[in-house]
């Protein structure tokens, strides 16, 4: 497909009723993993104010670790419980090893701290895996379930089905255990959590971990798609950030509301014009922090602060 | 029961604490008085573990407490009530009291939460019917009685009480009032900080009136209420709340 822009421009044509459902198929299939992506942001942010950078890594180290599984002949749950498992470690060791020492120093310290984490993964990703793009295979069979005009992926149906399991898992552990209960407790006040006897930094550390996991996931079943490259991590991470503060930072539903939206917008301007897929994307997260300064969900500005 | 032995406590540079000693007795109500920026909540907030005094003891029945994190003091059996109450909003009320009880464990949980509910419920009678509401609807009052409930429900031996009156309607901080001389018939031991200088004497053993981060007076407080100088800077002579008995 030629670039946008010049006289190719004029070759623009609507899309039909079939090609929009297809864009949609696909938009809300990268939409929720860009929501389980924001979904790690989200999570690390109640817990510490702070914006995990390494979080893309987390996603292309799943993605890496889940297609050598299954290249060395694990079976598929294997190989992502695997990467899941790895990931759930390296999120925990992260904190454990850079973001604890560095208690107690400000917001933007701590942000560089995941930058730098995040260019060390991406290092050892290229190391271990090379620079190129590698394939893994599709979780069942490849070929395509036709539905009229419209042909959805196999591995489309497990992504959907995967991350509505997740949200309803995560849903469940924030409402209705003690430890999610305690992990709002510290997002909501974190002092008072600690003068009850919440340990708070056994729970800063289980957020590392749950983000970690989430990102091992997400990389494991996107990667039959978009297959699994050392610097894959930058774009979906990018990604996953602007879905999280579309929804309004720290919001878990808002996370993933914006997840789905920055993915069906993404691929309706990818089927309009392929080169303005991420210009799409990054120009509605800037539209809607013009409009919106707090997200879509977000509480009002000030609000976070109030007493009593 | 618990020592501080001139603890000094710092906010990076800015000294709050400048030697603070003062103890409390097992079975006492306390009162820390004295004006805004005293030390009287970076006092609470030394013991409770928030903050750790860079020079001075903390002792709580013969441990040593100092610089110990607040989950481990809240074990050890004291338990802060916040300024500003500080709750769970957006959780239920419910679970702003089952995570009062975080620390138990599952087995001490099975057999001693429902006693420890049963206590919080017969002193503030209210909570019970509130139970599955948000934490952030109840009125004022009502949640300085459900931060007071969470913070019970960690059965403590201490409990530091910061402004427990502050923000309430004259009503809902007199009913606080009289609640916390029955805590010392359950066993509970009180530090309480406040405000409203009278309100506290009259319900404490002893006091201690703090300036600038120094204990300037101590006495029972029966003695400060009539002592002059306390009278003039922190009793407003004469003058009462309208909700304050005789």
């Amino acid at each position: 497909m030629p670039a946008c822009g010049g006289r190719t421009l004029y070759a623009m044509t609507l899309p039909t009723g079939a090609q929009l459902l297809q864009y949609l198929i696909s938009g809300l299939t990268l939409g929720s993993v860009y929501g389980m992506i924001a979904l790690g942001f989200t999570l690390i942010h109640n817990a510490t104010g702070i914006v995990n950078f390494a979080q893309g890594e987390f996603v292309a180290f799943g993605a890496l670790i889940a297609l050598s599984c299954s290249e060395a002949g694990l079976p598929m749950p294997l190989a992502v419980l695997t990467a899941m498992a790895a990931m759930t470690l390296l999120g925990a060791a992260l904190e454990r090893a850079a973001i604890r020492p560095a208690r107690g120093a400000s917001v933007i310290t701590l942000i560089i701290i995941t930058i730098g984490a995040s260019i060390l993964l991406r290092g050892i990703a290229m190391w271990q895996w090379g620079p190129d793009a590698l394939p893994m295979r599709h979780f069942s069979s490849e070929d395509p379930i036709h539905l009229g005009p419209a042909s959805i992926l196999r591995q489309h149906l497990w992504i959907m089905g995967i991350v509505v399991a997740t949200m309803l898992g995560l849903w469940l552990l924030a409402e209705r255990t003690q430890v999610g209960k305690a992990m709002r407790a510290c997002a909501v006040d974190r002092e008072a959590a600690q003068l009850v006897g919440i340990p708070a930094a056994r729970m800063v550390m289980l957020s590392f971990a749950l983000s970690g996991m989430l990102g091992g996931l997400a990389g494991s079943i996107v990667a039959p798609l978009s297959m699994g490259q050392y610097n894959m991590g930058i774009m979906l991470g990018l990604k996953g950030f602007c879905a999280a503060i579309l929804g309004g930072i720290g919001n878990a539903p808002g996370a993933v509301l914006g997840g789905l939206l920055l993915g069906i917008l993404e691929s309706l301007g990818a089927g309009l014009c392929s080169g303005m897929k991420d210009a799409v994307a990054f120009g509605i997260m800037l539209m809607v922090l013009l409009v919106r300064p707090t997200g879509l969900l977000g509480r009002r500005a000030g609000r976070g602060e109030a007493v009593g | 029961m618990l020592i501080l032995r001139s603890a000094e406590t710092y906010y990076g540079n800015v000294q709050a604490l400048k030697g603070i000693s003062l103890h409390v007795n097992e079975g006492e109500i306390v009162a820390l008085i004295g004006a805004n920026g005293a030390g009287k909540t970076t006092t609470l907030r030394t013991i409770s573990g928030l903050l750790s005094p860079r020079r001075g003891s903390v002792t709580f029945r013969g441990r040593s407490i100092a610089g110990s994190a607040p989950e481990t003091i809240v074990r050890a059996g004291i338990s802060q009530v916040p300024e500003g109450r500080r709750l769970f909003a957006p959780l239920s009320v419910w679970d702003n009291l089952l995570l009062g009880a975080y620390h138990l464990s599952r087995r001490e949980k099975r057999s001693q939460m429902r006693e420890s509910l049963e206590r919080v419920y017969s002193l503030f009678p209210v909570l019970r019917e509130r139970t599955p509401q948000l934490a952030g609807t109840l009125s004022g009052g009502e949640q300085q009685m459900l931060a007071i409930g969470r913070a019970l429900m960690s059965q403590p031996q201490l409990l530091l009480l910061d402004e427990p009156s502050l923000g309430l309607a004259p009503r809902a901080a007199r009913a606080i009032f009289e609640a916390i001389p029955r805590f010392r018939s359950q066993g509970l031991t009180v530090l309480l900080v406040e405000q409203n200088a009278r309100a506290a004497l009259q319900i404490a053993d002893r006091a201690y009136v703090l300036e600038t981060g120094r204990v300037v007076m101590e006495g029972s407080a029966k003695e400060l209420l009539n002592q002059r100088e306390v009278q003039r800077a922190y009793l407003g002579r004469g003058y009462r709340q309208v909700w304050e008995e005789e």
